[in-house]
């Protein structure tokens, strides 16, 4: 028996060895690949022995670590969770970290090397390494309105600085609280996971502001719009305005809003037009522009299919594949493939507001050393100038009858001239539309613009989104006098 | 020079060294790294020495010390390297385990009970057992009587927790516990011994007619269809426990058992042929049949495709080993708390973690040593009982050790079998503590010396061995 012995224990010799090449696989070849990888949350506990930045809003902390007494030394909070949420994202143990806890990581865990010089110096002092706060540009009051009017929608809002890009507000709901992500008890940190996430609802932890984009219905017809003005067509301009209208090539009828009639006489100007926010003139105005002209205009206002950081990552906005003159029509009215994101919407309110600049918008404000001296500050940058400053005032114009007299009255404030669009945008026949709405405010001197949307409201962007909108820049006003 | 060289017939007995100073060293070093290491967790994962950490270096010291002395009387030539194994790997084990309920303890965890204290009550009545053994079975070969009996009590075993109610016997979807007033007993851990004897005993007495071929396909001399008996019922015996336990590693490691020790009993490398082919069989139906089975595979595959389900542990398990790298994140250091279930089936990741790919392997090789030293002793004992007995405890542990650790590492599927004296487990422990008794008793009987002063042996008395045929 000992021959077959002896190859047993040579098999074994291998079979372990097997083990042993295998070991050597991941702990040597695959070691820096698997310790990086984000879903990995050991560097992250190795993050919690040291105290970590605070991310701050007008003053206050909105995430903070304190110190605790288990073995994880810090413990993230969040004083006002689910109100910045989708500003914040979390920072688990389990789940890694997300929104301004991960990309602004560096500074908030002082790895930066911004804030390389003092460490080398707590190094010698033997100061316990800390990391730097980040000063985000949010005002509290905008949050607090937008967050009040998505209260029970599933939905987003976003308010700039037209003049600087700065973010005011950027809400998302349905919101989660990032501090129970947070906590230093995994088997919670899961159950309150599932609980967010093991139903069929909408998940909370999306941002709705930035992560998605959705058909923006009619308030392409201001892209629509920009590239007729700059084609020579004034707000004046009379433009067909059938009560259907059958699609080239099609026997498909584009019919307006519950069939209503744009005008009896089957044709209006380019500000009534866009004052009832009539589908047949936009989509004949478009086919008439043809392909390029509001692609073009697209891509100048952002909408390219680029991503950006803010410094939280923006999906892109674009107009997709147009593949005849049918889509074309469709795309003129915001339908099709065209695809906005919120913060997006913002952005061609804010551009119109700022004489046509776009500024690149922002969400940090300013980065501070743990000793709060300021180590970095965002300088507000034009972005692009998709059309001139007498288009600007000409599409204001317009958007100020929308609000006035047209399907945008909800979006009134008393004493203050308003601009804004409407948007609903039809998603399936089964499913409710899409609610829009964005804007600006004082028209003649704007200080604030802000997109709103509500998925699947149900109602019209004029009826669901404006008040929202109104809502937010009352707020913003009224804490300025 | 070598003084006169006296009776040519026989050494005198005193001259064969028991190595028994050598084991007691070995032995030293065992106690002296497993307190070592405790000092080192809790230093640094509390900063302070826990108070009962004088009374557990006591404790283990005095439980290597017993059977130390145990073994010095009762099995005094015994294989002086099983032992330390042993113990190596038996301290490691606590102090991980303890290291994991610091770690639990400190992350605010709901679950307060300490597994440590209740691993070394265990592993003392391992100990107890093990001495047990070798007082009352002081010739192994005693055990080929009990044979059917032990078999019969195996397989009642083994079946047991199939037979049950569900609310007793399974745990996380395997169906292989006994769970009685708060205590969990893995009966399959005692029956996988209790059936290597049974097929050490069965093979010595059929091998000659298991090793005779009919006829020769491309090289292999293949067994008579009658005789294909025996492997056939442990394949079914195994699909058996597969089936009504879900325990794929069980009904693995009893087949392999079976099929290597059938082998060596035979020298027909046929029937390594045929086991190999009923088990493909036996995959491919499992995997067709068994939802459990085929998502285990799935898993294996690709683990991070399934990271938020049925891949996390191994995922975790492999960040584990990652971020431990070449020299680890030190006792105490890491996050192999991460991984669930670290202290029982995962516990290899923890180590891996904390103590890096040059502990990994360490331990890797202490098993190797303890291996390939039941298989030495295989080797040189004499009877073919013995022999069978310790080739089959020895392979035993060989295979459940690459199958846990393959699986842990990710090289086969996991199986959810227990990382023998190392995991956290009572039954796991002290069967391996039986387990281990016996491999002490053969080794001495191997290294023992034959018949010290009495007259020549005569030729009919002499071991079957010395006969060429």
């Amino acid at each position: 028996m000992n021959a077959p012995l002896r190859r047993v224990a040579i098999s074994v010799l291998v079979l372990f060895t097997l083990l042993i090449i295998n070991v050597n696989i991941i702990q040597v070849v695959r070691s820096d690949e698997l310790r990086s990888d984000e879903r990995n949350t050991r560097v992250l506990a190795e993050e919690y022995d040291r105290e970590r930045g605070s991310i701050i809003v007008n003053g206050n902390e909105i995430a903070v670590s304190v110190p605790t007494d288990d073995r994880l030394e810090y413990l993230r909070t969040y004083p006002q969770g689910p109100l910045y949420a989708a500003v914040t994202g979390y920072y688990s143990l389990v789940y890694g970290n997300t929104a301004l806890e991960r990309a602004e990581n560096d500074v908030l865990s002082g790895e930066d090397s911004r804030l390389f010089v003092r460490r080398i110096a707590d190094l010698f002092t033997g100061r316990d390494p800390a990391g730097g706060d980040v000063v985000t540009t949010l005002d509290p009051a905008v949050q607090e309105a937008a967050m009040a009017g998505l209260e029970g929608v599933t939905g987003a809002v976003v308010a700039l600085d037209p003049s600087t890009g700065a973010i005011l507000g950027m809400a998302s709901t349905p919101t989660y609280d990032p501090a129970l992500l947070s906590s230093h008890d995994p088997g919670a940190i899961r159950a309150y996971m599932e609980e967010i996430t093991g139903t069929d609802g909408p998940d909370p932890r999306v941002n709705r502001a930035i992560e998605n984009n959705y058909p923006p219905g009619s308030l392409f017809k201001v892209i629509v719009s920009a590239a007729a003005l700059q084609e020579g067509y004034t707000p004046e301009t009379v433009v067909p305005a059938p009560d259907e209208l059958t699609l080239p090539q099609t026997s498909t009828k584009l019919r307006n809003f519950n069939n209503s009639r744009c005008d009896a006489s089957q044709e209006q100007r380019l500000i009534d037009s866009l004052t009832i926010s009539c589908n047949t003139a936009f989509a004949q105005l478009g086919i008439d522009l043809g392909e390029d002209k509001i692609r073009d205009m697209a891509a100048a206002f952002g909408l390219d299919d680029e991503k950006m950081e803010i410094p939280l990552v923006v999906a892109p906005s674009g107009v997709g594949d147009i593949e005849s003159d049918a889509a074309l029509g469709q795309t003129s009215i915001g339908q099709r493939d065209v695809r906005m994101t919120v913060l997006q919407a913002a952005m061609v309110a804010a551009t119109v507001a700022n004489d046509g600049v776009q500024m690149k918008p922002y969400l940090v404000d300013e980065v501070r050393a743990p000793d709060l001296t300021v180590i970095d500050e965002t300088d507000p940058e034009e972005l692009r100038e998709p059309i001139s400053a007498q288009i600007a005032d000409q599409l204001t114009e317009m958007l100020i009858s929308v609000v006035d007299r047209g399907s945008g009255r909800a979006a009134r404030l008393p004493g203050m001239e308003v601009a804004g669009k409407t948007g609903t945008a039809q998603v399936r026949a089964d499913v409710p539309d899409h609610n829009w709405f964005m804007g600006f405010a004082p028209a003649d001197e704007p200080r604030i613009a802000v997109a709103v949307f509500v998925a699947n409201g149900g109602g019209t962007g004029g009826d669901v989104s404006a008040p929202i909108a109104r809502d937010v820049m009352a707020a913003f006003f009224e804490g300025r006098g | 020079m070598p003084g006169p060289v006296t009776d040519p017939r026989g050494t005198p007995a005193s001259d064969t060294p028991t190595r028994r100073g050598t084991e007691a060293v070995l032995l030293g070093f065992a106690v002296l790294i497993t307190v070592v290491a405790q000092v080192i967790v809790d230093l640094t994962v509390t900063g302070s020495l826990r108070p009962e950490m004088a009374g557990f270096s006591v404790w283990i010291s005095a439980l290597w010390v017993v059977a130390h002395l145990v073994v010095r009387r009762w099995a005094a030539y015994a294989d002086p390297l099983l032992l330390p194994s042993v113990a190596l790997l038996v301290g490691l084990g606590l102090t991980v385990i303890h290291r994991l309920d610091l770690a639990a303890e400190q992350v605010g965890s709901t679950i307060t009970r300490e597994d440590a204290p209740v691993q070394l009550i265990w592993a003392t009545l391992g100990v107890a057992l093990f001495v047990a053994l070798l007082i009352v079975v002081r010739d192994h070969r005693t055990l080929s009587r009990f044979a059917y009996t032990l078999a019969l009590l195996g397989i009642v075993l083994l079946a047991l927790p199939a037979v049950l109610p569900a609310s007793i016997s399974e745990v996380n979807g395997a169906k292989i516990w006994i769970r009685v007033a708060g205590f969990s007993i893995q009966p399959g851990e005692f029956a996988k011994i209790c059936l290597v004897v049974f097929f050490a005993a069965y093979l010595v007495d059929k091998r000659d007619v298991l090793a005779l071929a009919s006829k020769k396909v491309a090289g292999l001399e293949l067994p008579r269809g009658r005789d294909l008996g025996p492997v056939l019922l442990a394949w079914i015996l195994s699909i058996l426990v597969l089936v009504f336990e879900r325990d794929l590693g069980s009904s693995l490691l009893l087949f392999g058992i079976f099929v290597v020790m059938l082998y060596i009993a035979t020298e027909r490398a046929s029937w390594l042929f045929i086991g190999l082919l009923l088990f493909a069989g036996g995959a491919l139906i499992a995997y067709q049949a068994f939802g459990h089975v085929r998502a285990r595979v799935d898993t294996w595959l690709d683990p991070f495709a399934y990271i938020d389900g049925a891949g996390y542990q191994l995922v975790q398990s492999l960040f584990g080993l990652g971020t431990g790298g070449l020299f680890g994140a030190g006792l105490g250091g890491g996050r192999p708390d991460q991984v669930p279930v670290a202290k029982s089936d995962f516990i290899a990741s923890a180590v891996g973690e904390e103590l890096g790919l040059f502990g990994l392997v360490a331990v890797i090789v202490v098993y190797l040593i303890l291996v390939e030293r039941g298989l030495r002793t295989s080797l040189v004992v004499r009877d073919a009982f013995g022999k069978l007995l310790a080739a089959g405890l020895a392979f035993a542990i060989a295979w459940q050790v690459f199958v846990v650790l393959g699986g842990v590492t990710g090289l086969l599927p996991l199986t959810g079998l227990t990382t023998p004296f190392l995991a956290y487990g009572g039954s796991s422990l002290v069967a391996n503590f039986v387990l281990v008794a016996l491999l002490v008793r053969i080794s001495d009987a191997a290294r023992r010396p034959v018949a010290p002063h009495a007259t020549p042996v005569r030729l009919g008395d002499a071991p079957t061995e010395v006969v060429t045929p």
